[in-house]
């Protein structure tokens, strides 16, 4: 037996047992090579149970646990850090047939695998609120904002947010496909994902990859300035303001 | 960055696995429990409420770090990657003691997930050692590696397990961590007696002991087998072993290992207070 052999009959049930597997007595023994099938269906199974709790509520435990096996076939673990396995599930829903017709589930996926790298990213060490007020006007508009690790922009054309509230906190479900932006916050330790006004996915979008204040504000006209400046300030995910020149 | 000046032994004494539903009883009414275990893989987040709660927990209990990802029986080298992770966990903590297994569980860029096994052979021997060496230099401290679970026979094993593991712990320095429920599970599953095996272990490598529940199941001829599940009570004939074993090698650190349907906490300090009682015997 070498290990390409067994991790091939590991993963796919319908292959025979290796050469060279017995029991005591030297008689081939595929119970007991089922001992390591089955953990590894098992325990990887719950491992996406665990990662995903609202896809596991929307398609229900038994439906969950024959896609589980064939995603967990396909996409085995690429580490040992078990905390962030499923990184390829979202893909893997859009193009797993038995869902298609639940357009939203890869993007309720995403939002999971966001909330558990918020939930596990270095603590925040968050900008004071008084030093914004130090920030003139103009340097401000030439600023650029750096948040702190565990927040995370999540923009989807489905009502994500509502259908997690719907599921984790038994809010009333989502009355139409509106789509929703979400930033997700950890004021503490505990992510929470917050439904962004009409325009500021936008704003935000602008700022994580660069863009000074002003050319973020041309991103979004339309949005409500205050609504979007009460969430960063207020949900404090700001870990820096690097003030720009002087105009 | 804790003091790297003091590191803490492991007591003789019972541990537990870390579980985080029970942080409160361990910080308010540890009972019977001195020290706690946590597994390496689930403390390798960047931040968050499993790196503040391991750093509060340090200060109050040594901590043992079990390793379940470092694959070294396999056949690939070593993942540098996760040796370096682990090499970052094990500098800011200090743990007491560190282990893994003797099993491997990565293939090319996978993870299985679960402890598989290996042939005693002169090569496996030559290649795990290597790998040892290669994690106690990367750590800068010795490692315990801990004897597997055994559920099926490998055609062309051909050396003793024990003989395996002693040789192992010459080349390399390794310590070695026994667990009993382990012993317990391999001696049925292969037909062996596991009161010699007991007998026959090199006490004095041993630096650490764990203790576990296992599943009965019936084997392809429907013949006792058991399967290592860390999901219920240690038995009778397992705590039976653990009075051999500390009558032969003295009072050691002692785990009480139980992942699956964790219980609450009264039930886990119970096996705690229970491997104490035995403890003491040899204490006195």
């Amino acid at each position: 037996m070498n290990q390409s052999e067994f991790r091939a009959a590991l993963l796919d049930p319908e292959r025979p047992l290796p050469a060279g597997i017995t029991d005591p007595e030297g008689r081939p023994a595929p119970k007991r090579f089922n001992v390591y099938r089955n953990n590894v269906t098992a325990s990887l199974t719950e491992a996406l149970r665990k990662a995903f709790p609202v896809v596991h509520a929307l398609v229900g435990a038994e439906f969950f646990a024959d896609m589980a096996r064939v995603h967990l076939r396909a996409h085995p673990p690429k580490s040992p850090l078990l905390m962030f396995y499923g990184e390829d599930m979202p893909a893997f829903l859009e193009g797993f047939d038995p869902v298609r017709h639940l357009g939203y589930l890869p993007d309720v996926a995403r939002l999971e695998l966001a909330i558990r790298h918020s939930y596990h990213a270095a603590d925040a060490c968050p900008m004071r609120r008084e030093l914004f007020a130090s920030i003139s006007p103009d340097r401000l508009m030439s600023a650029r904002v750096r948040f702190t690790p565990p927040t995370r922009l999540l923009r989807s054309r489905w009502p994500i947010r509502s259908i997690w509230a719907a599921n984790v906190l038994g809010e009333n479900p989502p009355k139409a496909a509106a789509a929703e932006d979400v930033l997700i916050v950890r004021p503490e330790f505990d992510p929470e994902p917050v439904l962004l006004p009409n325009g500021a996915g936008d704003f935000i979008a602008a700022l994580m990859e660069g863009a000074q204040l002003s050319e973020a504000l041309d991103r979004a006209p339309e949005m409500d300035l205050t609504a979007a400046l009460t969430i960063l300030v207020g949900r404090r995910v700001i870990a820096e303001i690097a003030a720009g020149d002087a105009t | 960055m804790l003091d790297q000046g003091s590191r803490r032994r492991l007591p003789t004494s019972p541990g537990i696995g870390y579980k985080p539903q029970h942080i409160s009883n361990i910080l308010e009414h540890p009972g019977p429990v001195e020290w706690l275990e946590i597994h390496a893989e689930n403390y390798m987040g960047a931040g968050g409420r499993p790196i503040a709660q391991l750093r509060h927990l340090a200060e109050r209990f040594p901590i043992s770090v079990h390793g379940v990802g470092l694959s070294i029986g396999g056949e690939a080298p070593l993942d540098r990657d996760h040796l370096d992770r682990l090499k970052h966990l094990l500098n800011w903590l200090n743990p007491a003691s560190f282990s893994e297994h003797l099993a491997w569980s990565t293939h090319g860029a996978e993870f299985l997930n679960d402890l598989l096994p290996l042939p005693y052979t002169n090569a496996t021997l030559a290649r795990v050692a290597r790998h040892i060496d290669q994690v106690q230099e990367c750590l800068g401290r010795q490692m315990l590696l801990e004897n597997p679970s055994v559920y099926v026979e490998l055609t062309g094993s051909a050396l003793d397990e024990i003989d395996f593991l002693v040789e192992l712990a010459r080349r390399t320095g390794c310590g070695l961590l026994l667990d009993v429920n382990n012993v317990y599970v391999s001696s049925t599953n292969r037909r062996t007696d596991p009161q010699d095996y007991i007998t026959r272990f090199p006490h004095d490598l041993v630096k650490e002991i764990h203790l576990g529940g296992h599943d009965e199941d019936r084997d392809d001829t429907d013949q006792p087998f058991l399967i290592d599940a860390h999901g219920s009570e240690v038995v009778d004939p397992v705590w039976q072993l653990y009075a051999r074993t500390i009558e032969l090698g003295g009072a050691k650190p002692t785990l009480i290992e139980w992942d699956n349907d964790v219980p609450d906490w009264p039930v886990l300090a119970a096996e705690a207070a229970r491997a104490a009682r035995i403890l003491d015997r040899v204490k006195a």
